[in-house]
């Protein structure tokens, strides 16, 4: 569509300056600024506020926002839009994640860079709508059917939101993969300073295209090249197992095995490249924290309250969810007896840190569900004390 | 010289015979579109961008259409059709799919598309069946008729999905069957042709899961079955009157000219530039 609209009147693309801005416009914003030029979506609490700003500024920039008549047909068209040549984003919540989850498997099979944002309500099922949970960290990693793996991020403040969402388009891009921006109602809704960098300062990746019709696209290499439907190159895109070429292999133990190992690969060799981790005090700590998303920002403050206290956390703070940044959470289990683990859920990240603790430490969970109330500095805190105490 | 079909210059050659049964309609439809694109003048398939779904008629475009093609999960064609028509509008985008996949899982998304006037062109096969899994109830299957899901008869009553994607407002709705192919020529050159909406029903016979289990001796039997059991539209009028009860209603069902969704998205780019 870029192409063919006219382009007299329009606004910029990149917002540059500074911000008073809400999560889920920072997230729209950040979209703009990565070059996303088609957004499809579906009205659901707490992320409407996303796709209500993207159908105002969207066709000022020449794109396409565009909303479906549900979250299934919302991710197929980004996947269409994404194969033929687009950037293409769409952002939903819990019960739209979950309708999601085939077209999101079908966009890892195929290769296909886009990115999912869910803004996490309480669930499961219509759960709290309104209120804010961490409940989707399993269902991001692990939620399709059949082996795969794809990378999660975790924005903490408007700010990331902007900045992590272009994260996300160019690791999309870079290793053809729908990444998932795993926010939550809290951070979605917090109003902050957000700065917006001049557009020549903006990183953009994009994808790399073949330069002949016979180079393969699914194979070959770790990440192929990818053409665009519309090119002329006669590709062939299928979610069935394919071979390199794009030929539906449907019995073919051999070609399917190499297919799918190449995609786990694809994110797994590439994982200590992709992760994105805030780590402080790792070296002194008395005592460790793991967080992610709004549950980080009650952290600092706690870190603050305790060193008062006499008491340093090793605190890492995940920004990737996944892949996990394994080294550093290693490190911090063989320097502290215990890691605290806060999630607004019953506890589902802090299996992860046990896995990788390996028994090194104790992992302890640290668990707050029900009415969006966010764990506070205050329990965190006296959560740290008690644990340091026994 | 060497003489060639003249539909080989569309296909992949190399993924020739398909895997399609003997006796299969799909063939017929391949033949009837690839005339319809020859008649217009193209040379080869680069204008086109095909989307599938999951079943037989899926299978039409991918591999054996030497085009840009996107095999898609079930029921999602037209989904994603809306995504690539919107990057790649100057492209024709043509959704082929069977009854189950396009009318049963897929509806909604075929209802919407109509509703906007999606300028894409969708080629629903029906035979009555969900084939590729073994036969069995599908949207489309008579009432009393026997399937793997109804030992004792269907005691669903079937959809007219042509009926459902005019009221929704598609542009241009028609049906045919695997006997009608010089209709279905000219009925794929108007739809190639048209803006907005094209909802094509080609009603084909599957004799390995279908036609067997109903008495059908041969694919030609089911094709002579089609012949003698169509009436067309022009005459009948609806196809819920009592005079066409059992009968396939054929013809063209709509074919209005109005602006499609692409069309009024850039109108409405036009009003958000001020112009």
């Amino acid at each position: 569509m870029l192409k063919q609209l006219e382009w007299a009147g329009g606004e910029v693309r990149v917002q540059t300056g500074v911000h008073f801005w809400e999560g889920n416009v920072a997230c729209a914003e950040g979209a703009l600024a990565a070059g996303c030029n088609f957004f499809a979506g579906y009205p659901i609490t707490p992320q409407s506020e996303i796709i209500v700003r993207l159908s105002e500024r969207m066709p000022k920039v020449g794109g396409v926002c565009v909303q479906l008549e549900d979250e299934l047909a919302a991710i197929n068209a980004v996947i269409g839009a994404a194969w033929a040549g687009g950037k293409a984003m769409t952002a939903t919540s819990g019960p739209g994640f979950s309708l999601m989850q085939e077209g999101i498997g079908y966009a890892t099979m195929t290769e296909t860079p886009c990115v999912v944002v869910n803004v996490q309500r309480l669930g499961p099922a219509t759960g709290q709508a309104t209120k804010c949970g961490q409940g989707d960290i399993m269902q991001a990693r692990w939620g399709r059917h059949g082996d795969q793996v794809t990378i999660v991020l975790a924005p903490n403040s408007p700010q990331e939101m902007f900045d992590l969402t272009i994260d996300a388009f160019n690791l999309a891009e870079e290793y053809r993969v729908p990444v998932i921006v795993l926010s939550d109602e809290i951070v979605a809704h917090m109003r902050e300073k957000v700065i917006v960098p001049p557009e020549d300062e903006i990183r953009i990746v994009n994808r790399r295209k073949p330069k002949d019709p016979n180079e393969p696209m699914f194979g070959g290499e770790l990440i192929p090249p990818m053409a665009a439907l519309g090119d002329g190159f006669n590709i062939l895109v299928t979610g069935s197992t394919h071979d390199e070429y794009g030929y539906r292999y449907t019995a073919d133990p051999v070609v399917h095995r190499r297919l799918v190992e190449r995609l786990l690969n694809k994110i797994m060799q590439n994982a200590e490249k992709i992760k994105m981790v805030e780590a402080k005090n790792l070296e002194d700590a008395d005592i460790g924290v793991i967080s992610y998303g709004c549950t980080s920002r009650s952290v600092y403050e706690a870190m603050s309250h305790a060193e008062r206290k006499g008491v340093k956390v090793g605190h890492i703070r995940l920004k990737t969810i996944y892949p996990l940044p394994e080294k550093e959470i290693k490190a911090l289990s063989e320097r502290v007896k215990k890691i605290i683990v806060p999630e607004m859920n019953f506890g589902q990240l802090c299996l992860e840190i046990e896995r990788i603790a390996c028994g090194n430490s104790q992992v302890i969970a640290l668990n707050k569900v029900g009415g969006g109330l966010p764990i506070t500095p205050h329990e965190i805190l006296a959560k740290i004390l008690k644990e340091i105490e026994v | 010289m060497e003489i060639k079909h003249f539909a080989r210059k569309y296909l992949r050659e190399n993924t020739l015979p398909t895997t399609f049964c003997p006796g299969c309609g799909l063939g017929i439809i391949i033949n009837c579109f690839l005339k319809a694109v020859e008649q217009l003048g193209y040379e080869d398939l680069k204008k086109f961008i095909f989307c599938s779904g999951i079943g037989c008629a899926a299978w039409i475009p991918s591999p054996y259409f030497m085009a840009d093609s996107i095999h898609t999960l079930h029921g999602r064609a037209v989904a994603v059709a809306l995504g690539v028509k919107m990057m790649r509008p100057e492209h024709h985008v043509v959704v082929f799919g069977g009854d189950g996949d396009i009318a049963g899982i897929g509806i909604g998304h075929l209802i919407h598309a109509a509703r906007k006037n999606l300028e894409i062109i969708t080629i629903m096969v029906n035979n009555f069946t969900y084939a590729m899994t073994g036969g069995q109830v599908a949207p489309t299957t008579p009432l009393e008729i026997y399937t793997t899901t109804t030992p004792y008869g269907n005691y669903e009553p079937p959809l007219d999905v042509v009926e459902v994607v005019k009221a929704a407002g598609a542009s241009f709705v028609a049906r045919w069957t695997t006997y009608h192919v010089m209709q279905l020529i000219k009925t794929f050159k108007t739809a190639l042709t048209k803006q907005g909406f094209s909802f094509i029903e080609v009603v084909s016979q599957c004799p390995t899961i279908y036609g067997r289990r109903l008495g059908f001796k041969s694919a030609f039997d089911m094709i002579k079955y089609f012949k003698e059991n169509s009436v067309p539209v022009d005459k009948v009028g609806t196809a819920h009157s009592e005079q066409v009860k059992g009968k396939i209603v054929v013809g063209i069902f709509q074919d209005v000219s109005k602006p499609g969704y692409v069309s009024l998205y850039r109108k409405a780019v036009k009003k958000a530039l001020g112009g």
